[in-house]
């Protein structure tokens, strides 16, 4: 979750989403050297003084899981996150049609879509990590929208 | 006797199955599903005619998921009749299955015009598999094809046998294409973009007649339009709309309309019989009345209600809408509720259109309730917009940004924002 008083606007969480998602995990490798490099999964929005980051919220009834025509965005079994598996997906724009927090991408191929994935293997997602004013926090449990 | 019995084996039924195993994960689940084939996915077809998509890619659910749900899956055959006071489903071959709870999910079928040459070899439907392999099959290099009907099935055909190589003209009948979705702007934006591909485009015309060859009448050869105009072609597709599957519900005591006629728990007037998906007339969100919607997302998220409500959790349809989202060679655009006004009293509409760009965004309100949204190009906020339709938020504070370039949650009153989003602390 984020909490909107103490984001800064500095967009690292931005910064280290990329890397994160890069091919080298190397800050400068993934900005100089990949192109395209990846999209970021979480967005600052500004409209100053105000900012927050805003990425994928896990919803427990996805309507992004509803409104998916091939079946690539799915709960995990295991964790129950909700995961998009890129082999699957046609680039229908369903999900982005019915995501409640506007947080599926487009992207770079312009074929498939991405977004947040927590960072599977860390512990700690890439962006609340490096959040330098602990305005992204992860918690289980958080409310969320329903399709249902 | 099965606890619960589900008539077809696409999307809604999945949804159903899903759901009733979160609740119920030992009562007999039958499902009754005509079609040969794995789940996959029907919106794909399109991609597997034109090579995009392979039939391992189409697939919805993974092989094992009837087994993994324990569901007896009748896969390959078909319900014939309903009896509604014995409670039981008769199938092809004479056996009958009672059931504590049915679920009607038989989908839709296409609507085939009653067309000189209809019958022809070389005149397909496109909505399944079936079809979809049938014309794979028939397409060569080089094959020149007419597509009746410029709607999302007719366009999306369009595209697929472009994409195979073939030359492809659409025939419409109204003044544009996917008319009832677009309006006249963003349709054209549509219209240019086909056509720059390589998709002719004919609109106001219908074809009144197929042809057949002239050493084997059977084979198509072209087609006649109203006009008089003659088109030569090989193959024709079929794709003016579906309707319901409703043969089973036709002369029992289930209220049928155009499709069976659900509540806002997925219920038909007789109790225990449920339906759902594109043979169901279920709730419409931004028309606040029944309506068929034979849309894949309508249908799994009906079918995922009916079977909570099967199952014994109560769980209110939140309803369904006209929502399209669509990428025809490469241009994305997402539909929702109310686009096309016949009349416009009453609403009120917001345009940001740049032409140069192929970008437009077009929202309805009424009384400062958003009713209707049409995205061209810039699509990745739709869905906050969506979800502000769908709650039926009254958006007067915030109305100039929503066709802002960058419009977003911040635009949103911080309030608004906490409750609806459940953003903030």
């Amino acid at each position: 979750m984020v909490k909107e008083e103490v984001c800064i606007g500095c967009g690292l969480c931005e910064v280290y989403c990329i890397v994160e998602h890069s091919m080298s995990k190397d800050i400068i490798k993934a900005y100089r050297k990949e192109h395209p490099k990846p999209l970021s999964r979480v967005r600052v929005e500004e409209d100053r003084p105000f900012s927050f980051g805003v990425q994928c919220r896990h919803c427990e009834e996805p309507p992004c899981v509803i409104a998916c025509l091939s079946g690539a965005m799915h709960v995990d079994e295991k964790t129950g996150l909700v995961m998009h598996d890129a082999e699957k997906c046609m680039g229908c724009w369903s999900c982005i049609m019915v995501c409640p927090y506007g947080a599926i991408r487009i992207d770079v191929s312009g074929k498939v879509v991405v977004k947040c994935d927590l960072c599977e293997g860390l512990d700690v997602p890439a962006c609340v990590a490096n959040c330098p004013n602990q305005a992204l926090v992860y918690e289980e449990e958080i409310p969320k929208c329903q399709s249902t | 006797m099965s606890e619960y019995v589900i008539v077809g084996g696409s999307v809604g039924a999945i949804g159903a199955v899903e759901a009733i195993r979160e609740i119920d994960p030992l009562g007999t689940i039958t499902v009754i599903s005509a079609e040969p084939f794995p789940q996959y996915s029907r919106p794909m077809v399109a991609s597997y005619v034109s090579g995009e998509a392979t039939l391992e890619k189409m697939k919805y659910r993974d092989d094992q998921f009837w087994e993994k749900n324990k569901v007896q899956a009748l896969v390959g055959r078909k319900a014939m009749t309903i009896d509604l006071a014995g409670r039981y489903v008769v199938l092809d071959r004479g056996d009958k299955i009672s059931f504590g709870k049915l679920l009607i999910a038989t989908g839709g079928k296409p609507l085939v015009p009653k067309t000189e040459g209809v019958g022809k070899d070389g005149v397909f439907t496109f909505t399944d598999l079936t079809n979809a392999e049938n014309l794979r099959a028939k397409l060569k290099e080089g094959r020149t094809a007419v597509v009746i009907g410029g709607g999302l099935i007719g366009v999306s055909v369009a595209e697929a046998l472009v994409k195979s190589g073939a030359k492809v003209t659409i025939v419409e009948l109204r003044d544009r294409i996917l008319n009832l979705i677009l309006d006249e702007v963003a349709s054209k934006i549509v219209e240019k973009v086909i056509s720059e591909s390589g998709v002719a485009v004919v609109t106001g015309q219908t074809v009144q007649r197929i042809l057949g060859k002239s050493g084997d009448s059977r084979v198509v050869s072209g087609i006649v339009l109203a006009n008089g105009e003659e088109m030569p072609c090989d193959l024709v597709v079929i794709a003016i709309g579906v309707v319901p599957r409703t043969e089973l519900a036709v002369g029992t005591d289930l209220r049928v309309n155009n499709g069976v006629i659900v509540d806002r728990f997925m219920r038909t007037n007789i109790p225990d019989v449920y339906a759902c998906g594109d043979v169901a007339e279920a709730y419409d969100f931004i028309f606040e009345t029944n309506r068929l919607l034979p849309l894949w997302p309508v249908a799994h998220l009906g079918g995922r209600v009916a079977g909570l409500n099967m199952a014994g959790k109560k769980t209110e349809y939140p309803g369904g809408t006209l929502m399209s989202a669509l990428k025809y060679f490469g241009l994305p655009v997402i539909s929702v509720g109310m686009t096309v006004l016949e009349k416009s009293n009453g609403y009120e509409v917001l345009v940001d259109h740049r032409p140069a760009g192929n970008v437009y965004k077009k929202i309805v309100l009424k009384n400062d309730v958003m009713v209707g949204m049409t995205l061209v190009g810039n699509i990745e906020r739709a869905g906050i917009i969506f979800h502000l339709m769908k709650n039926r938020v009254n958006v007067r504070q915030f109305k100039r940004e929503l066709v802002s370039e960058d419009f977003g949650l911040i635009n949103i009153p911080a309030p608004l924002r906490k409750k609806l989003f459940m953003m903030g602390d």
